[in-house]
């Protein structure tokens, strides 16, 4: 398109990738075979570490964190708590992925990784810590995978998840002491309680949420998700209290969260190095 | 797939369909959720497909409090049984390299359902119009064999225009016709789909760019309108289409207050 001045300049839509949906009719067997491969490398994998016999596990509560407040309050206020075995890793591969290729071995515990965790004394309740990114593409078969590992009858899922303060939608300016706040979704088969109020239009939510919440819509489980506002970039610790009230509707939460592993999370943020420190 | 939302799977046999296609502007999506709106039309399932980029919101159509928290997905059909009007709205892009499954799946939906006919909402980039396309009207219309020989008389009778096909290489040869919409997505292929299938299906598209799109989305619905009578006209004055509370905050948050 030119502008006023006369300069072409390409033109990006909000709703269409290309000018024209090319059409693949005319793709010969080179171009099958490489599509082939990409689709491979790029599907989503469980690998059961426990001798379950890679079964669905019998499932009360299962609770999925995605995004890094999610992962930190899991990995402060949970899992420190010892009490919790790994039971499976979800292995994927995409652009922003480390490395070139999906990888074999289970990730180590400071990677960006996808793990299922089972709690001991009652194995019915179940974690999903998810801190590695999963693509557009992936998000569909990422849940279908994860769901498949445990059984959904009298299931009900709880989905932890965060999102950018300046991504909310209001009439009403947002003052700075109403952020960090928690709004929820939940599926027409959840009929509990909610802590937090309900998500309001236009503001919806996407990524590994939204795609839990949608097989579980169609699934009719009982799914609820909380997301967490926050103005900070970096996980803190005054967002990760958020998911407080939610969490300890289905598990019981030490009262104090283990200082060593919220200082370990929320060091990031912190200035490693300036001219005055 | 389509999946039901109650225990009853609904029939579409002798209904009219209406689809959006994703293109520029999100005008065929903007006019479906009028269409929904206006005519309070009751869900009656969802698409669920890994075609589509997952969303997750409450209900955009909402009137009241009480209808406020009903979980919304990516893709969903609503149904008006009185005038047999099934619409699917889709609200998210199509993965890139799903569209060619995306089709299969809605050409094999459309054909399973026994729909009477579908009209997919669609919309092309403005720009890219040739001289022929500058004059008059911004919309156009496409149809599909089966449905040229009932629906043609009508559509001359109403003064629509069709969507020009274009010479594969202008000024050289004009031997060779091509249909050509820019920005329109799944559009074109969609179409060739349906028209090889022998599926009724008529196009009905806009040329727009993108920016505030509102407009056009009346543009097209009030087009649809003419032809289907989806709503009565009055005699003065067009038709009142209800815009859902989902389309608030279109351009953003509201103003703080301390910049005044």
């Amino acid at each position: 398109m030119a502008t006023f001045f006369g300069e072409v300049v390409s033109v990006y839509s909000r709703a269409v990738e290309e000018d024209e949906y090319d059409d693949m009719t005319n793709e010969d067997e080179e171009d099958e075979q490489i599509r082939r491969e990409i689709e491979e490398k790029r599907s989503v994998d469980v690998h059961w570490l426990s001798q379950t016999g890679g079964g669905a596990v019998a499932c009360s509560d299962l609770i999925i964190a995605g995004g890094l407040n999610a992962t930190g309050f899991i990995s402060a206020y949970v899992l420190s708590s010892g009490g919790w075995t790994p039971l499976a890793w979800i292995s994927l591969w995409n652009e922003r992925s480390p490395g070139s290729r999906r990888a074999d071995t289970a990730p180590g515990p400071e990677e960006p990784s996808c793990v299922l965790y089972q709690q001991n004394h009652n194995p019915s309740v179940l974690i999903c810590q998810c801190s590695c990114y999963v693509a557009e593409d992936q998000l569909f078969q990422w849940t279908e995978k994860v769901m498949s590992c445990v059984q959904t009858r009298d299931l009900t899922v709880t989905v932890l998840s965060d999102c950018s303060a300046a991504e909310y939608k209001t009439s009403d300016y947002l003052s700075e002491s109403s952020v960090p706040f928690l709004r929820s979704l939940r599926t027409s088969a959840h009929t509990g309680p909610v802590s937090s109020p309900a998500l309001e239009q236009p503001n919806i939510s996407t990524g590994l949420a939204a795609a839990v919440l949608s097989h579980c819509q169609v699934q009719r489980i009982p799914a609820v998700l909380h997301q967490c506002y926050s103005d900070v970039l970096q996980p803190d610790s005054l967002s990760m209290q958020m998911y407080r009230a939610a969490v300890s509707a289905v598990l019981k939460l030490d009262p104090s969260p283990s200082a060593d592993v919220l200082q370990k999370i929320t060091r990031v943020s912190e200035l490693q190095s300036n001219l005055y420190t | 797939m389509f999946i039901a939302s109650g225990d009853v799977v609904p029939s579409f046999k002798g209904f009219t369909l209406i689809m959006p296609a994703v293109s520029v502007g999100n005008v065929g999506q903007l006019a479906v959720d009028l269409i929904i709106s206006t005519l309070n039309m009751a869900r009656v399932g969802h698409f669920h497909t890994d075609c589509l980029i997952p969303m997750a919101g409450n209900n955009p159509y909402a009137s009241s409090a009480e209808e406020a928290v009903q979980l919304s997905t990516c893709a969903e059909v609503y149904s008006h049984s009185d005038s047999k009007l099934a619409v699917l709205q889709i609200r998210t892009p199509i993965i890139q390299t799903k569209v060619r499954s995306f089709r299969k799946l809605m050409v094999s939906w459309i054909k399973s359902s026994g729909f009477l006919r579908s009209v997919l909402l669609s919309s092309s980039q403005a720009y890219h119009r040739d001289d022929q396309q500058l004059h008059g009207s911004p919309l156009r219309y496409l149809l599909t064999p089966s449905l040229q020989k009932e629906e043609a008389p009508r559509v001359e009778e109403l003064g629509w225009k069709e969507m020009e096909r274009i010479s594969a290489f202008p000024g050289i040869s004009d031997s060779e016709q091509r249909l050509y919409i820019p920005g329109g997505g799944v559009t074109k292929a969609l179409y060739t789909d349906c028209c090889t299938e022998g599926i009724s299906m008529a196009v009905l598209l806009i040329f727009c760019s993108e920016g505030d799109n509102v407009p056009d989305a009346f543009a097209l619905v009030n087009h649809l309108n003419d032809w289907l009578h989806l709503l009565d006209k009055p005699a003065q004055g067009s038709v009142q289409w209800r815009v859902p509370p989902s389309w608030r905050l279109l351009f953003g948050s509201g103003v703080p207050p301390l910049l005044f």
